[in-house]
């Protein structure tokens, strides 16, 4: 069942105008940004279906923007995101795409700095709730309900075991897992939702493993 | 989970001798493993923004675009200036839900109610009712986790969203959430509950999602205000003893099959509807520029 919680019913508490137009859009830019894990220098914003259609009326664009920046869907400053982009060196496109895609409220977005680029997919599923269902062409389902972390790391042996054991020392329990890989050998990925956010130290343990390129964490 | 259906929502309290709210805040602390007044407090910070969004609609607000915004002003003076038709109560909570959208048109703060285009309903109906039946604050709580019980049902066997399964499922759901909560804070039974929101939810079947420019305006705000009068008149129907031939679940069930029936351009895409009327596309027009307009 996607509606576990009575808040995703009674709320969130958030900015209008829409909830699948304005604050799920929200957690899609704030998800894609905890991904990222730092401020990209340009995003480009592709929109589909009713999106595309109706972002601006919806506010989706200041929205979008304002998850990117960080802003949470009940931050005020989530109207005058477009301004506070600019001021923060922040380049953004906006696409409106024509052809149809699986979700009506569906962005790719694909953001990056000097140091890298990654894209991804994310929808907006009604009542303000939100999911990531592509990055950088992994297919996954990403809810941002329960606090995650993404690995991205070889597809070698013993890659997963030892995240897994990290957590599992830590005592850390593990609520859903995925991993996906687009070759064998190659780069390969985890999403692990986790009972507890995971704090700084067991980060920077992570980030020490055999074969792991990339750790982040998203947040509720 | 303690219920997937409204059936078992109702069957569940009665077998407990619990409210439906009591039943929701269980299942909350199972879902969560949060205690129990954790949960409460979360609920009681939604039910102040909601008095919040109420009290500045109130006190007159405007969007951007200017389509909407100032209504529940009006309507409140009229009621204090001269004898209504409808009655001050019904259209206190009509004032109360029109104040709560135009806020959210106007870019400020409100709660979802399953979600922003749907917000006046459920807020309308509670504080219209405030003056009439003098609730507690717990009161006041639980009539979100009703409202809240009754959606999630919605949510998870049809839809809430407007661009999947029109307004029907938004408005029409807010409405029917309204309803049955407004039938357990006046005393009712968790049955009662349940044919209020049969009966308003029915009466809502078939309603699109056709918004006018795109924006959470035109029709948006007037059908939170029908939504909210509905639902206090469906749960005086219900209270009155008054059943649906047809259970709450399929109301759910045919409400769901009926937006997947709809025409994408029905369903919050700003084509088809009320936006695609001369007045519609020439509004899309003035806020947007011509390109909105000549879709």
């Amino acid at each position: 069942m996607k509606f576990r919680s009575v808040f995703d019913i009674i709320g969130p508490v958030m900015i209008g105008p829409s909830s699948s137009h304005t604050a799920g859009a929200a957690r899609i830019g704030k998800m894609a940004r905890e991904l990222f894990g730092r401020q990209p220098d340009w995003a480009k914003i592709h929109l589909y279906g009713s999106f595309a259609k109706t972002y601006q009326g919806h506010g989706t664009d200041v929205a979008l923007v304002g998850g990117i920046l960080g802003f949470s869907t009940y931050d005020e400053r989530i109207k005058d995101a477009l301004n506070l982009a600019k001021e923060a060196n922040l380049d953004i496109e906006f696409i409106e795409e024509d052809g149809s895609s699986d979700h009506p409220n569906t962005a790719r977005i694909q953001m990056g700095d000097e140091d890298g680029d990654f894209e991804l997919v994310g929808i907006s599923i009604g009542g303000g709730k939100a999911e990531i269902t592509e990055l950088n062409g992994f297919e996954l389902r990403l809810t941002g309900q329960s606090p995650a972390i993404l690995v991205m790391h070889n597809d070698r042996f013993g890659a997963i075991a030892a995240v897994t054991n990290v957590l599992a020392e830590h005592e850390i329990n593990i609520g859903h897992m995925e991993v996906a890989r687009k070759e064998e050998g190659k780069d390969a990925m985890m999403i692990i939702e986790t009972d507890e956010r995971i704090p700084d130290h067991i980060m920077d343990e992570l980030n020490k493993c055999d074969h792991i390129m990339q750790v982040v964490t998203i947040s509720e | 989970m303690l219920f997937k259906h409204v059936s078992e929502l109702v069957e569940q309290a009665e077998k407990l001798d619990v409210p439906i709210s009591e039943l929701m805040i269980r299942q909350e602390v199972e879902e969560t493993g949060k205690p129990r007044e954790e949960i409460f407090a979360q609920m009681g910070h939604n039910l102040d923004i909601m008095e919040k969004s109420v009290h500045d609609g109130l006190e007159g607000v405007k969007s951007r675009s200017g389509l909407t915004g100032g209504d529940a002003v009006l309507i409140q003076k009229y009621m204090a200036e001269q004898e209504t038709l409808s009655g001050n109560l019904l259209l206190d909570v009509v004032s109360k839900a029109v104040a709560t959208n135009e806020v959210n048109a106007a870019m400020g703060t409100i709660c979802a109610t399953p979600t922003a285009g749907s917000a006046g309903c459920v807020p309308g109906v509670l504080f219209g009712l405030k003056p009439r039946l003098n609730p507690t604050r717990e009161q006041m709580v639980r009539f979100l986790f009703t409202s809240g019980a009754f959606g999630q049902v919605v949510a998870n066997n049809a839809s809430i969203s407007g661009a999947a399964g029109g307004c029907q499922a938004e408005v029409g759901s807010a409405a029917g959430m309204a309803s049955a909560a407004a039938v357990e804070m006046a005393g009712g039974t968790p049955q009662q509950s349940a044919e209020a929101m049969s009966i308003t939810l029915k009466n809502m079947l078939g309603l699109v999602c056709d918004p006018v420019a795109g924006l959470v305006e035109v029709p948006c705000v007037k059908r939170n205000a029908m939504g909210s009068s509905q639902a206090i008149v469906s749960a005086d129907l219900a209270l009155a003893g008054v059943t649906s031939t047809i259970p709450t679940d399929e109301v759910i069930g045919a409400m769901f099959r009926i937006g997947e029936s709809m025409s994408p351009a029905l369903k919050e895409t700003a084509e088809g509807g009320l936006a695609a009327t001369p007045t519609g596309r020439e509004l899309a027009k003035k806020v947007f520029g011509p390109a909105m307009g000549s879709e």
